[in-house]
């Protein structure tokens, strides 16, 4: 019997709090599809009375979300790519190699998650600059590759990997390349895809390093631009709402297809040992 | 006998030459596959090595110098001691927004744990009823960018259009000033960092409970352990390496924070929620007054050792290295 009530009690509190968590997403999500007059008119109702789309083509037409879009995709996949390979060989050397001097960079990386580059944005910013990468998007690809929380979860996951394997491999005559190359870069498999999803949202996302690299609007990528719009002195609502939802999709697309990876993911087994 | 002396009918000269040779090959051979231990790990690890340095160290450099000089961005940065660190200490501009800062830090670390402890907790309790899409309900903010998400909560809460002014209003209260108070503002701040915040956090939690093994549990319960003191003498200390993590990695988000405030109230009204970033970035890059900026970060620097010093204090199981 008490139980049965510490059931439904528990029952109601996940999903008043899940409410909590879906209402300003879904009054976005409908206030979305509201023509402009609707928006402010009062008395608010929770469903459009008039579903449109007129506010998504005006931001589609008033913007160039092409552009924005292809920009923002560069950036995602490049840098995702180059993090995970950058990440596994990293971790690799970290976990199955030993000598003072990896130890010592390896306090170097675990320290960059103190010390993130934002708080030195001045001096980020002339390195940038000095490289010649100002206003172009290699100028957030290449600052953004390396990770502390990458090349972490593949050390914690290769020294899963007894070095019997390596051994062997080595005793057949695979070179240390051949090694991490053929045999213990496939295995990492599982870890690489978690660090890929999570390495998309982080550059889809990212707002602060588009926001001091770039200038040209033409280079902007999504965060940067949907900033513009909410940074107006006069906000217009309905193309800053539909905009913003068309910016999510990439995200709610990766989500569906990877939710099994990304719930289950194991983030903590680099955490834990 | 004989093998060990000739070699494949060669004289016994040459012989004892060549197994000389190889009894030379064999003892380089540890010293080439030492060199080979040497080079390849440092291949591994060249690109993260320069990538550190340009984008770490040097920036980090580069601060420090910028610091003691009255770099403006454009021409030469010229020296001037320690004079902005004399500024800054007399600012109160500085000190009002450090404040604020960290008064949002010491809000906003335990209102996040919290709350992602107590979901995560619900999500994996045999007890509750539809925790698969609740999870995804839960999950849904980690898509959402900090922009994006500014832009919801700032569509929720506006003073004027907003619905929640609405719904108070049709209760018959006055609807509150979201925008124009400082105080209810910061509180906005910290229900959307939190709202954002969770699903990372939560996830952490839920991979630690789940490895927790049953039957601690239910040895305790049938020693006649209740469900709190289930939770609080065997859940939480277990828990304790992901805490650590969890907190340490909110103090340093928190301290930081930027974006979502840029496009909630942009650090308003006026500058009474000016958070430490949004400070160097409006002196460093709108004021153009970067030696003066580089100051700032350096004492922000300090600020976040410190803090990551404690807390690893206070971690006594800290085995990172």
């Amino acid at each position: 019997m008490n139980a049965k009530r510490w059931g439904i009690g528990s029952t109601i509190v996940l999903w008043l709090l899940a409410l909590g968590f879906l209402i300003p997403v879904a009054w976005f999500l409908l206030s979305s599809f509201k023509p402009g007059s609707e928006l402010f008119s009062l008395p608010l109702t929770l469903f459009p009375k008039d579903w449109t789309v007129s506010g998504y083509e005006t931001a589609w037409n008033r913007f160039d979300f092409a552009r924005y879009f292809l920009n923002t995709s560069i950036v995602a996949v490049v840098t995702t790519v180059l993090t995970v390979l950058v990440s596994a060989m990293t971790g690799y050397a970290f976990a199955k190699y030993h000598a003072w001097w990896l130890k010592a960079f390896f306090i170097c990386i675990l320290a960059t998650t103190m010390l993130p580059t934002e708080v030195i944005m001045p001096s980020s910013f002339a390195v940038v600059r000095d490289l010649g990468l100002y206003n172009s998007l290699a100028g957030i690809i290449v600052p953004s590759i390396i990770t502390a929380t990458g090349i972490f979860m593949f050390r914690q996951y290769f020294k899963t990997i007894p070095d019997e394997l390596l051994e062997a491999a080595r005793i057949d005559g695979v070179g240390e390349f051949g090694a991490f190359w053929r045999i213990m870069l496939p295995l990492a498999r599982p870890i690489a895809v978690v660090l890929a999803i999570f390495s998309f949202q982080w550059r889809w996302n990212d707002y602060i390093w588009p926001l001091i690299v770039l200038r040209d609007p033409s280079q902007y990528t999504l965060q940067v631009a949907l900033r513009s719009i909410v940074g107006a002195d006069n906000v217009d609502w309905s193309v800053l709402l539909s905009a913003s939802v068309i910016s999510l999709i990439p995200m709610v697309v990766l989500f569906a297809i990877f939710q099994r990876q990304i719930m289950n993911a194991d983030i903590n087994s680099g955490l834990k040992d | 006998m004989s093998r060990t002396n000739t070699v494949d009918g060669l004289s016994a000269e040459t012989s004892a030459l060549v197994i000389k040779g190889r009894r030379a090959r064999r003892v380089r051979r540890p010293g080439q596959r030492s060199t080979s231990l040497v080079l390849a790990p440092l291949s591994f690890i060249a690109v993260a090595v320069v990538l550190f340095a340009l984008f770490f160290v040097w920036p980090g450099a580069l601060g420090l110098w910028y610091s003691f000089t009255d770099y403006t961005g454009v021409g030469t940065p010229d020296f001037i001691g320690a004079e902005n660190y004399v500024e800054l200490a007399q600012d109160p501009d500085f000190y009002v927004v450090l404040g604020r800062t960290l008064l949002y830090t010491v809000l906003s670390v335990p209102l996040h744990f919290v709350a992602a402890l107590g979901i995560a907790v619900l999500l994996t309790s045999t007890a509750a009823k539809g925790k698969a899409p609740a999870r995804i309900i839960f999950f849904l903010p980690w898509l959402i960018s900090p922009i994006v998400a500014g832009v919801i909560w700032k569509w929720l809460f506006g003073e004027n259009f907003g619905m929640v002014n609405f719904i108070i209003e049709l209760a018959g209260g006055t609807g509150l000033r979201w925008e124009t108070d400082p105080t209810l503002a910061l509180v906005l701040i910290l229900i959307v960092s939190t709202w954002g915040g969770t699903a990372f956090n939560m996830l952490l939690f839920i991979a630690a409970i789940r490895n927790i093994p049953r039957s601690y549990l239910e040895a305790a319960q049938l020693d006649g352990a209740g469900g709190w003191q289930r939770f609080t003498r065997i859940v939480l200390p277990l828990l304790r390496p992901t805490s650590f993590m969890v907190v340490l990695l909110t103090t340093i988000g928190s301290m930081k924070e930027f974006a979502m405030v840029q496009a909630l109230n942009g650090g308003g009204p006026g500058t009474s929620n000016m958070f430490i970033v949004q400070y160097i970035y409006r002196t460093g890059f709108e004021r153009a007054d970067v030696g003066y900026a580089s100051a700032a970060s350096m004492v922000l620097m300090v600020i976040l050792i410190v803090i990551a010093i404690i807390q690893m204090r206070f971690d006594k199981r800290n085995d990172l290295a």
